[in-house]
């Protein structure tokens, strides 16, 4: 025993060979395999970039002599105009279809269930379209009472124009996946703050805008940003009910010159622009709300 | 130091609670309560965990709905209006009314959390009296003074302490200048060093006559300040009467073990 034990006090002498005046050379962990993992990838991204600058199918004069065109142009402006449209009933409606939800009527939450239930089970192309032929659906839309008088009516054929099948399309299922954003969001604030505001005598819409959205905001602006990105790709779906977004006046331009993957390209191009900047803007948003949420929940 | 209660609402109670009865989900938490505050009276309300004072107290501004029985604050019946030989459940813009010269203090503080303490105090002048904004401000800052934070009229509740949080709250239902003021275990939740800035004010606050009512584990505190004490057992107010008498000399034996329980 007591052998062992000058062994153990001079094995502990060798772990330690380092003068204590000098301090020790940290060596860290070789990662051979990340070195060949990278030089693989790198190799395959030199080949892919290789080939799209050198294959001259890609015509990329063509991609920079129609990137920007008056018809591009248009197009680009109208596929954002559809997508700040669109995603303003998005958000309109998904805050109704989530006061709905939350509210203690069961014939209001159970009909926006029913609604969420009704658009997020269904594809948004199959909506798109059925909002583009609606007058063959209904061809006249009319005012008036219930079951009653009619004041006015209207032809569905003019009343609802691409534009504004596009914007219902892409609104109406946009407000679906809004109102489950809104709803947690909602939920996430404490039942105490309301409790609070109605002791202090404050009503119900008061109480929600004062109180309960303001703090809401910090679970909601996050994914809406998503939302909005995605809203944005969304909205190339249009094209099928020949509005000319982005993508359709590319397709009315090659349907005529043929030259379908350029302008694809270039498309794609303003897509990738206005998706890049809406995530560094995202970015920003979620970083000040994170910050936020940070300092006020560290002491609650 | 007793204080003498010569308010002219020594006649009709401030708060009077008559047979109150109130069930979760068939749970029977009230069964029956009793209870009478004068202007400008502070009552403790005691009783062990569960027994059903936040319940009493919540259904006091109506947070709480109840089974039977009826509450009149101020000479009011509150939720209902009496009409003939039935109670007409009031709108809830009325119940809000009602609940505006309520004040409530709550365990957890519940501070908007997304406004600063100052407009924590302005924002129920602004949106439920309609006060001139620059009016409300100027009252906020007097209740801030009141409770000795006007230092910290522009910090948010995450940046102050559990003790000067509870006190913005005080400030807050303060500032709408309610007859009454409820108090629900306001120091149970705070680090005992910040337990007496919080029954500074409480104190302060009884000594200026307001009327309150305070479910409180603080003793000491109910023996100093309180006018009279009542407890809380099983859903049942088992005794009520000056704090000095329940308080010391408790008639009924659960309060008794109560107290022995609480100040070993
Ligand atoms: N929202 C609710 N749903 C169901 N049961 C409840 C609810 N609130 C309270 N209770 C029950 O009612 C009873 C009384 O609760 P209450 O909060 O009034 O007690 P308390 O005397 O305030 O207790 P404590 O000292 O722990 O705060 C408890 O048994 C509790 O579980
Ligand atoms: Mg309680």
């Amino acid at each position: 025993m007591p052998v062992q034990a000058s062994d153990q006090a001079s094995g502990r002498s060798q772990m330690n060979p380092i003068p204590s005046d000098e301090a020790p050379i940290i060596v860290p962990e070789r990662k051979p395999g990340r070195w060949v993992a990278a030089a693989l990838v790198l190799v395959v991204a030199a080949m892919v970039v290789n080939t799209v600058l050198t294959n001259e199918r890609f015509q990329w004069d063509v991609v920079f002599e129609y990137f920007l065109s008056d018809r591009i142009l248009a197009g680009l402006g109208n596929t954002l105009n559809l997508t700040l449209v669109s995603m303003t009933i998005g958000i309109a409606g998904g805050l109704v279809l989530a006061l709905m939800r939350l509210s203690g009527n069961p014939v209001l939450s159970s009909t926006a269930s029913a609604y969420i239930w009704l658009f997020r089970g269904t594809p948004l192309f199959v909506q798109l379209l059925f909002w583009g032929s609606i007058s063959a659906l209904y061809p006249r839309l009319s005012i008036g009472v219930p079951f009653g008088v009619e004041f006015a009516t209207f032809s569905a054929n003019d009343l609802i124009s691409p534009y504004t099948a596009a914007i219902l399309g892409l609104g109406l299922n946009e407000a679906a996946y809004m109102a489950e954003i809104m709803r947690s969001g909602i939920s996430s604030v404490e039942r105490g703050q309301t409790e609070a505001a109605y002791a202090l005598g404050m009503r119900r819409a008061t109480t929600t805008w004062r109180i309960v959205l303001p703090q809401a905001m910090r679970v909601i602006i996050p994914p809406t940003g998503n939302q909005l990105i995605g809203m944005l790709k969304m909205s190339a779906m249009v094209a099928v009910l020949a509005y000319p977004e982005l993508l359709y006046s590319a397709q009315l331009i090659y349907a005529v010159n043929y030259q379908t993957i350029p302008l694809l390209i270039t498309a794609s191009l303003w897509y990738l622009i206005v998706t890049t900047v809406l995530s560094v803007g995202q970015h920003f948003l979620e970083r000040h709300y994170q910050r936020s949420d940070g300092g006020r929940r560290a002491k609650e | 130091m007793e204080r003498t209660i010569e308010n002219e609402s020594t006649s009709a109670p401030a708060v009077q609670v008559v047979n109150l009865t109130k069930a979760f989900h068939q749970t029977p938490v009230l069964k029956g309560v009793n209870l009478e505050v004068a202007g400008g009276e502070v009552c403790c309300v005691l009783g062990r965990s569960g027994s059903g004072k936040s319940t009493l107290l919540r259904c006091m501004n109506l947070l709480e709905s109840f089974d039977s029985g009826r509450i009149i604050v101020n000479g009011e019946l509150m939720g209902y209006r009496e009409k003939g030989r039935r109670l007409y459940t009031l709108k809830f813009a009325e119940i809000a009314r009602q609940r505006s010269s309520i004040g409530m203090v709550f365990q957890r503080f519940n501070l908007f959390a997304h406004m600063t303490a100052l407009e924590n105090v302005m924002e129920a002048p602004v949106r439920v009296r309609r006060l001139p904004k620059a009016e409300a401000r100027e009252r906020g800052m007097a209740m801030l003074e009141r409770v000795g934070l006007a230092n910290r009229a522009s910090a948010y509740p995450s940046q102050l302490s559990g003790g000067q949080q509870q006190r913005v709250a005080i400030a807050r239902a303060l500032a709408m200048d309610p007859k009454v003021m409820l108090f629900d275990e306001p120091t149970s939740a705070l680090d005992p060093e910040l337990v007496g800035e919080v029954l500074g004010v409480m104190r302060q606050l009884a000594a200026d006559g307001m009327t309150m009512i305070v479910v409180t584990h603080e003793i000491a505190f109910a023996r100093e300040v309180a006018d009279t004490a009542v407890f809380i057992d099983a859903g049942l107010a088992v005794e009520h009467g000056p704090a000095r008498q329940v308080l010391s000399q408790p008639e009924h034996p659960s309060t008794r073990a109560f107290l022995e329980r609480v100040l070993k």
